[in-house]
């Protein structure tokens, strides 16, 4: 049996208080990692703080023509909210890849991104998606973009005591869209090999004016690609544009080699997912 | 040692009270404390779905819950499922197409289906399996439960 201690605070900066005050407290939220790592053995936390009776991380909201998304949502509800899955479906590909439909009752894109996997499938999105989280902690409040959060397997940037609440998705401009494809050696309940995220937008003649290509289970923390968005601007997202672009995308890949694929599959199949996943955000930036 | 908690949960519209260990999971107390063993546990990660159960109508694995968080909240498990003797459509069909061999994936599946066929009375063979592909059975192939939640669904839209 784990010996282990629960709070349930129902405000943030009770929340923080705890977690500064105790040595060794975990912050819990959907559990689906949590749980995992306490029966293994894995963690030892003495405190286990539950956020979830917390109202301000646990709803989505329009905020500024865009989105605050609480960082305890479970990915369900994040589904099924039919805005925010309007303006985000790279975003939603993403959060449905997180598991199966009972693993994403209960996970949370704040846990997806803080238990720090570099093969987490929402993150990519995130990235590309230009998220800024809300984080609370013992100093106050701080945003931060998604892509400085996660800064080694298991590790991330957060100092002690702090929380994300929330991620802000800015506003669309017209003529946008994106995508999150992965290849996986089976098509459900697997962990990705290779994951690409892309958000681009277009202006009136079909010229890319804005473009960011976040690559996911190809080196120890989720990458922004900035060479890779910066092949696509300027430009009509035409065959020359996204062969450089997925060029890039390969360059910058320092993965392992695993069961799921070495090294060198994994850096040559990015560059193809990569491709994919611009030509179907592309499709939906000239449909919007 | 931890102190022990006192939690009451709603398990399919009865109230059962427990003491329960900070760390304990769901699926444990409802065995171990409340001895409703219709629920399996499996892998105890959440990847073979067999404890499956509803938490505030949300299907969730009850191994990757702890007990103490479903206090005074509504659980649904298979106990729940059918209407004294009579079987629930979904029972029915899984036992008439053989649905089930060894059985212990079966409380998880037939909890996961319900709550497909509430969001989406008339699925594809696709969704289907797609719904269920965090429900692993080892016995029967998935061909003939897919068959059965079908079945049990095309019935449940005549009735």
């Amino acid at each position: 049996m784990v010996d282990i201690n629960y709070a349930a605070p129902d405000t943030l900066d009770k929340a923080v208080a705890l977690l500064a005050r105790t040595g060794g407290a975990k912050v819990f939220a959907g559990g689906t990692d949590v749980i995992v790592q306490l029966h293994a053995d894995l963690i030892e936390p003495e405190l286990l703080v539950d956020i979830k009776n917390i109202p301000e991380v646990r709803s989505i909201a329009a905020e500024k023509g865009g989105f605050r998304v609480g960082a305890a949502m479970p990915a369900m509800k994040i589904l099924d909210h039919k805005a925010f899955a309007t303006a985000w479906p790279g975003v939603i590909e993403g959060v449905a890849l997180i598991g199966s439909v009972q693993v994403k009752g209960r996970a949370t894109i704040g846990g997806n991104l803080c238990n720090a996997s570099p093969a987490a499938d929402s993150v990519p999105a995130l990235i590309a998606a230009g998220a800024v989280c809300t984080i609370v902690g013992p100093n106050g409040r701080r945003e931060a973009p998604v892509e400085t959060i996660v800064t080694g397997p298991g590790k991330t940037s957060l100092a002690k005591g702090e929380i994300i609440a929330s991620f802000f998705f800015p506003a669309r401009a017209p003529h946008s869209g994106d995508c999150y494809l992965r290849l996986t050696p089976r098509t459900e309940m697997d962990i990705a090999v290779v994951g690409v995220g892309v958000s681009l937008t277009l202006d009136g003649s079909g010229t890319c004016t804005a473009a960011r290509v976040a690559l996911g289970a190809v080196a120890p923390t989720p990458l922004l690609v900035a060479a890779a968005g910066a092949a696509l601007v300027g430009t009509k997202v035409d065959a020359a544009a996204l062969a450089k672009m997925a060029a890039a995308a390969s360059a910058a890949c320092r993965p392992i080699s695993d069961k799921r694929g070495t090294k060198e599959y994994r850096i040559k199949t990015a560059a193809v997912i990569a491709r994919r996943t611009a030509e179907k955000a592309l499709e939906r930036a000239r449909a919007n | 040692m931890a102190k022990k908690a006192h939690v009451t949960l709603t398990v399919n519209g009865d109230e059962y009270e427990a003491l329960v260990d900070p760390g304990q999971t769901l699926v444990d107390a409802l065995r171990n404390e409340l001895q409703l063993t219709g629920t399996k546990e499996g892998c105890s990660t959440g990847d073979c779905g067999a404890c499956s159960i509803r938490l505030d109508g949300e299907l969730v694995c009850s191994c990757l819950v702890l007990a103490i968080e479903a206090d005074g909240r509504r659980i649904d498990t298979i106990e729940g499922m059918a209407n004294g003797e009579t079987l629930h459509p979904l029972q029915r069909n899984f036992l008439e197409l053989n649905g089930l061999q060894c059985g212990i994936c079966t409380p998880g599946i037939l909890i996961a289906a319900k709550a497909l066929l509430e969001r989406n009375p008339d699925p594809t063979e696709t969704e289907v399996r797609y719904w269920l592909a965090g429900n692993l059975c080892r016995c029967t192939g998935y061909d003939k439960v897919i068959r059965s939640v079908l079945a049990a669904a095309a019935e449940m839209r005549r009735a």
